[in-house]
């Protein structure tokens, strides 16, 4: 199938793009296209403008800034996989990319395209909810910064304006003692999320002294587990401890049912993939 | 594979590389899309977003003032030419076939049926004005659930129909004479064990898309198209179209994959053909994905009601099926009778006494059902060897005991069935204990039982399936006597060519299966000549005149004969020649490595190649003989061939999520003697692949309203290379006697075998839970749930996943 | 119209291009490659997969604007000389395709794969062709001929990027 007919506009750099955003119509962003492509493919959306954001390098490339790592929206899944910085201070990132799709998808997916299409389905919405990142988001009237708790408003929205450019991502360093791990589960190997979760603990000795739990595909918009982290902390990093703190994953969500599951399993889903993403994340199971 | 055999000194047993790769992994195939013709216009087809509706009004004066755009055709501007889709077999004296409009004019009946044609200078031309056409429909009744259908006062798919039965099929062994009273059976049984299975529906899912390409030509037209079935749509273009036979040449190009999927005389190439018949012009459609998975035929989808009777020492007595099977909206080529065919399979390897069987074919508002690899032999399959772990289960009896006190015996072949079939050959004895062998079975027994033990949220099971087949579609006058408007026979040519090369002709249809490699096997060994100087000419109605196709596991079985037997006559033709060439009576020649030599004069010889020279200079030829060894065969076969074997599942459960994985599949196929084991192999692992998928991954699922669901990969999940087991097959051979070649055919075995054999597997490992039956395909969701609430599942939601949905609001995506 | 500049198996085009008109489309109906062909619309098959300036893409899912300035590899520029790739000959040598619909993309997804890890294990190469679907071989001979391509001619591997 092919798209509906629109004009294209390439902009080289955030200014330009948020100038062509100003241009009036319904435009959308290019941010590697591979959701996207395919929900114009099937005229489920037929903008009468794209921006691509293909050719602003300024959006492309990862860098450390003091306490946090800086990823470029435009960065690929494939380069985001690659790099040391993400891999040593984040590397729960780099676990759920590796789940996302396949090669050819993380060749040309961006990790801020990932998070600004905010499919409720896709996985790395929930990994920057607990991580506690901040989204820069550019528009006419200069750059604000939102935190993930307050990015993803609601399903295939984010609090990116309809004029505006998500520009890059700060992510916390997690500093020593830290584990992470993202469970996710799905009926074949390229297929959506049913449940994912993104866990991250630290360790003190055999006690957990922080957890961050975030859930994917358990509401419209990803949802941190504070229950869940609640009960872990302070606790030990047993497996019966861990399935006990797991039981409050529930809590909170408001999940779909589709072909994949009904909301009860997968309320039942995240209880259990948690209890498994936070034994991983803290290196027994 | 782990073939241990000796080593052939012909072609014929050789894993000779394919000669069809060459283009294939090179990108020079000629698929029908690939195909362009001077003024070539584009089709595009709007599809109905209504299950079940009068069309009231369609306007197509916008679309037709688009740019680009050379004409709009709805139903009505075709309704007196276009006649009906061709259904070719009439199951039942008294079956309804309400007929099938290629493009809908009053009424369309399941969603995705094409209502209206854009035809345009360019594709998206085409698509774009799809846009522009208002249709206003009438809501009618939705029929989806086949167990509604047909209760009394139900909802009408048809309006001209008395309900919503199309045929109803019964076969009784005591009425017939061919086994006991299947009454008396039940009457007098120890044991009964009863069961309602479902066989989901599936999509065939064929990796290229259906495309179809028409030229005007003279008087008549050509058309390329990705079917399997060249000659069989000539013939039914002509029949319905009124063009005349020899005006319409059909040419299938390469075909990527068919499964079944391909074989049907489709709405879209009788679009194709009225189009390019109105205009004058050459057009070309293909569909999408999303297109192909929503109106290209779907695959089994019945309800099985199964009743097994037998001893308390597990020897079977009777067995009673009844089936509801769900036509669709309409019926094409073959919908009828794939359910029917299972009349003949249920029985299997087992010596049943007596056995009724009852097939209702039944139509809803979905999309028409017809021949998916298998093709009734799957469903039928399933059942038997589902019914058999139930009836071992309620008798607290190894399955596999269950089985061997029940089958067939190697000595007792011929075996004539329940049904009246005669099995020819087989040894279900061996082929069992090499696959136990290979399994490790008895190691795997003890750890389930250890796992069981220790309460492992990791449960094991092990499945069986022992099956048996048949193949070589068909005997013409049993399908004659069965319904079919056609026959079975295949036709071969064999042309030696003046340079010693040659030329054989097909009228089996290939699209992914070897038949040039495999064909040229046999004929170089049938004319000792080499195997890289033989090349297979087919699938092209105007230089393979003649033929009935592929499908059914026939092309070796039956066009196979056809070309030894063409090849037969070659020889004689050219021992004739040599005769006369080498001053000798035909009686004293030896034919053997390509060359005729005189007995007991081993220097006076001639080889084919040199005779085919003479036969071509014409020059010295024998009084009378034409100058021509050319020769061709038309093969009807008088028996079907029944391939068997047993394949065995080891599946992993994980009782916390209800995930199913295939920890070890083995299977032992006996598929008579091998022309190339190595394709051989192929066919066995892609059939596996896809009856696993049927028993985890794959449905085509329809929402309330009867839209299908699963309208694209993203929700029909073709598993990946990352969701299928590593496959561990070997064979047994015992050749078939019913033709030379020893031939049975593999096409469709691993699909038909593996699915119960998975199914199998997963309620072994969780029947101690209290498991009785899962519903297909096992999600993880449907396992869980028949864990921890005691069912078999239950339905799954009909609601497709958030990407891509068509209810998702995608103007809101940001990105 | 939008004019672009591509690099395709070689060979320098330049075209005025509908921005809408999806790389593959671009690939098959202006260049004439068909090799490279369209088996799905959601990006799940693969059968597309081609390599933009030598990194593996889904065709059908690449504007051609977006491939402006790219060198782009098809099945069709992946021989050289008439000598067949080892990933093509080791198909061949497998018996790792049939119908053969799936094979270029399938082939492309490999070549992309061995050239990151030149000596993938079983499970690595199955994660390596995840995005590409076959439904004739049931991957088993695939997944051997991407071990063979891998163990004996690894070194020539990736060559053609």
């Amino acid at each position: 199938m092919i798209p509906a007919a629109f004009d294209y506009v390439r902009p080289s750099s955030v200014d330009e793009a948020v100038q062509a955003l100003g241009g009036g119509g319904d435009i959308k962003l290019l941010a590697g296209g591979q959701s996207f492509i395919p929900v114009m493919r099937l005229r489920l959306a037929a903008p009468d403008t794209v921006v691509d954001l293909g050719r602003v390098d300024e959006l492309r490339g990862i860098r450390e800034d003091g306490d946090a790592i800086v990823i470029g929206a435009m960065t690929t899944h494939a380069d985001v996989l690659k790099n040391a910085l993400v891999r040593e201070h984040a590397e729960l990132i780099t676990k759920a990319t590796e789940t996302i799709a396949d090669r050819q998808v993380r060749h040309r997916g961006t990790f801020g395209g990932a998070l600004a299409h905010a499919d409720p389905a896709g996985d790395l919405p929930a990994v920057a909810l607990a991580l506690d990142a901040e989204m820069v988001i550019a528009g006419s009237g200069g750059r604000r910064t939102v935190p993930a708790a307050e990015f993803f408003l609601d399903y295939l929205t984010t609090a990116v304006g309809e004029d505006e450019v998500l520009v890059e991502v700060r992510v916390p360093k997690l500093g020593a003692g830290w584990g992470s791990h993202y469970e996710k589960f799905n009926r074949v190997a390229q297929a959506w999320s049913i449940v994912g979760v993104a866990a991250a603990v630290q360790l003190d000795g055999d006690t957990i002294a922080q957890a961050r739990v975030a859930l994917t595909n358990m509401s419209s918009v990803p949802v941190r587990a504070s229950a869940v982290e609640q009960a872990l902390t302070g606790g030990p990093a047993s497996a019966e401890a861990v399935e006990a703190a797991a039981a409050h994953a529930n809590e909170g969500t408001n999940p779909t049912s589709d072909l994949n599951a009904k909301a009860d399993y997968r309320g039942h889903l995240a209880q259990v993939l948690t209890k498994r993403a936070v034994l991983a994340a803290a290196g027994r199971n | 594979m782990t073939v241990t055999e000796e080593r052939p000194t012909g072609e014929v047993g050789r894993a000779r590389l394919r000669k069809e790769d060459a283009r294939l992994i090179t990108g020079q195939t000629n698929w029908t899309d690939n195909i362009s013709v001077p003024g070539l216009l584009h089709l595009a087809l709007l599809r109905s977003p209504s299950a079940h509706a009068k069309i009231t009004s369609i306007d197509v004066e916008a679309a037709k003032a688009r740019p680009g755009v050379i004409a709009v055709f709805t139903g009505k501007d075709f309704a007196e030419e276009q006649g009906s889709i061709p259904c070719a077999w009439t199951v039942t004296p008294d079956m309804v076939n309400p007929g099938h409009p290629s493009l809908a004019v009053d009424e369309v009946k399941h969603a995705g049926e094409a209502v209206a044609v854009v035809v345009a200078r360019d594709k998206s031309a085409a698509q774009d004005a799809l846009e522009h056409i208002d249709v206003d429909y009438d809501t009618l009744p939705v029929v989806l659930d086949m167990e509604a259908a047909v209760a009394d006062g139900a909802d009408k798919v048809h309006a001209n129909t008395e309900g919503n039965r199309s045929y109803s099929f019964v076969f009784e062994s005591g009425a017939a004479g061919t086994g006991g009273s299947t009454d008396e059976a039940f009457n007098d049984a120890e044991v009964v064990v009863s069961r309602r299975f479902i066989q989901q529906r599936l999509i065939p899912a064929f990796m290229e898309p259906r495309s179809t390409v028409v030229q005007p030509v003279g008087e008549g037209f050509t058309m390329w198209t990705a079917t399997q079935i060249p000659h069989i749509l000539r013939v039914m273009l002509s029949l319905t179209l009124g063009i005349p036979e020899h005006k319409m040449r059909v040419i299938a190009p390469d075909v990527g994959g068919g499964f079944g999927g391909k074989l049907q005389v489709t709405p879209e190439e009788f679009i194709c053909a009225l189009v390019s018949r109105r205009l004058g012009k050459p057009v070309k459609y293909t569909e999408s994905r999303s297109e192909s998975l929503m109106t290209a035929h779907h695959g089994r989808d019945q309800i099985q009601y199964i009743d097994i009777a037998a001893k308390r020492d597990g020897t079977v007595t009777g067995l009673k099926v009844r089936l509801l099977a769900d036509m669709g909206a309409y019926l094409r080529l073959l919908t009828p009778v794939v359910p029917v065919i299972g009349a003949f399979v249920f029985p299997a390897i087992y010596k049943f006494p007596a056995y009724r069987f009852q097939c209702d074919g039944v139509f809803t508002n979905k999309a028409p059902t017809d021949a998916y690899r298998g093709a009734g032999r799957p469903e039928a399959t399933f059942g038997i060897e589902r019914i058999m772990d139930e009836l071992a289960a309620e008798l607290d009896m190894d399955p596999m005991e269950l089985r061997r006190k029940n089958w067939i015996t190697h000595e007792e072949f011929p075996f004539t069935t329940v049904v009246g079939m005669v099995y020819d050959s087989g040894n279900y004895e061996a082929a069992t204990d090499k696959a136990l062998q290979m399994m490790g079975w008895d190691a795997l027994r003890a750890e389930q039982k250890q796992r069981r033990q220790s309460n492992d949220p990791v449960q094991l099971g092990l499945g069986i399936s022992t099956f048996t087949e048949m193949c070589g579609l068909a005997p013409s006058r049993v399908v004659g006597s069965l319904g079919a408007a056609a026959g079975g026979w295949e036709q071969a040519s064999v042309r030696m060519l003046p340079t010693g090369m040659v030329e054989v002709v097909t009228g089996a249809s290939p699209h992914g299966q070897g038949h040039v490699t495999s064909f040229s096997q046999i004929v170089a060994d049938q004319l000792g000549v080499p195997f890289e100087h033989v090349g297979v000419v087919h699938g092209d109605t105007s230089s393979s005149h003649k033929g009935l196709d592929t499908y059914g596991s026939r092309s070796l079985v039956v066009g196979g004969i056809a070309l030894v037997k063409a090849a037969e006559k070659v020889v004689e033709k050219a021992k004739r020649v040599a005769a006369h060439l080498l001053e000798a009576s035909e009686d004293d020649l030896d034919f053997k490595d390509g060359s005729f030599s005189v007995r007991g004069t081993p220097d006076s010889k001639l080889s084919i190649q040199e005779i085919a020279f003479a036969t071509f200079s014409g020059h010295n030829l024998p009084d009378g003989m034409e100058p021509s060894l050319d020769s061709d065969a038309t093969f009807d076969p008088e028996n079907f061939s029944f391939p068997h074997g047993t394949h065995l599942c080891a599946t992993e459960v994980d009782t916390e999520t209800g995930s199913v994985r295939i920890r070890k599949y083995v299977c032992v196929d006996d598929i008579g003697e091998v022309i190339n084991p190595m394709i051989v192999e192929g066919q066995v692992h892609g059939g596996l692949a896809q009856g696993i998928a049927q028993a985890l991954y794959e449905e085509a699922v329809y929402d309330e309203d009867g839209n299908l669901t699963t309208g694209s990969f993203v929700d029909y999940l073709v598993p990946s290379a990352l969701d299928l087991p590593y496959f561990d097959t070997d064979r047994t051979t015992t050749a078939a006697t019913s033709n030379p070649l020893g031939v049975k055919g593999v096409g469709e075995a691993g699909t038909i075998a593996s699915t119960p054999a998975v199914v199998n597997a997963v309620l072994d490992a969780v029947r101690h839970k209290g498991v009785t039956d899962i519903l297909m395909p096992m999600t993880p969701e449907r396992v869980w749930r028949a864990i921890h609430e005691s069912s078999d599942g239950g339905e799954r939601a009909a609601e497709g996943s958030i990407a891509y949905s068509a209810t998702s609001d995608a103007e809101e995506s940001a990105l | 119209m939008t004019r672009i500049e591509m690099t395709v198996d070689g060979v320098s085009y330049d075209d005025d291009v509908e921005p809408r008109l999806l790389l593959v489309h671009y690939l098959r109906e202006r260049l004439g490659k068909v090799g490279t062909v369209v088996g799905c619309d959601t990006s799940n098959c693969g059968a597309c997969t081609v390599l933009v300036d030598g990194k593996s893409a889904k065709s059908c899912t690449v504007l051609a604007v977006q491939a402006d300035g790219s060198e782009v590899t098809t099945i069709e520029g992946l021989s050289t000389g008439g000598a067949l790739h080892p990933v093509q000959q080791a198909f061949h040598e497998n018996h790792a395709l049939q119908c053969g619909f799936c094979t270029p993309g399938m082939i492309m997804a490999v070549v992309d794969l061995l050239a990151e890890n030149s000596s993938p294990s079983v499970e690595e190469i199955k994660h390596g062709i995840e995005g590409n679907l076959c439904r004739c071989t049931g991957y088993q001979n695939i997944i051997k001929a991407v071990q063979a391509a891998a163990s004996g001619q690894a070194a020539s591997v990736g060559g053609a990027q």
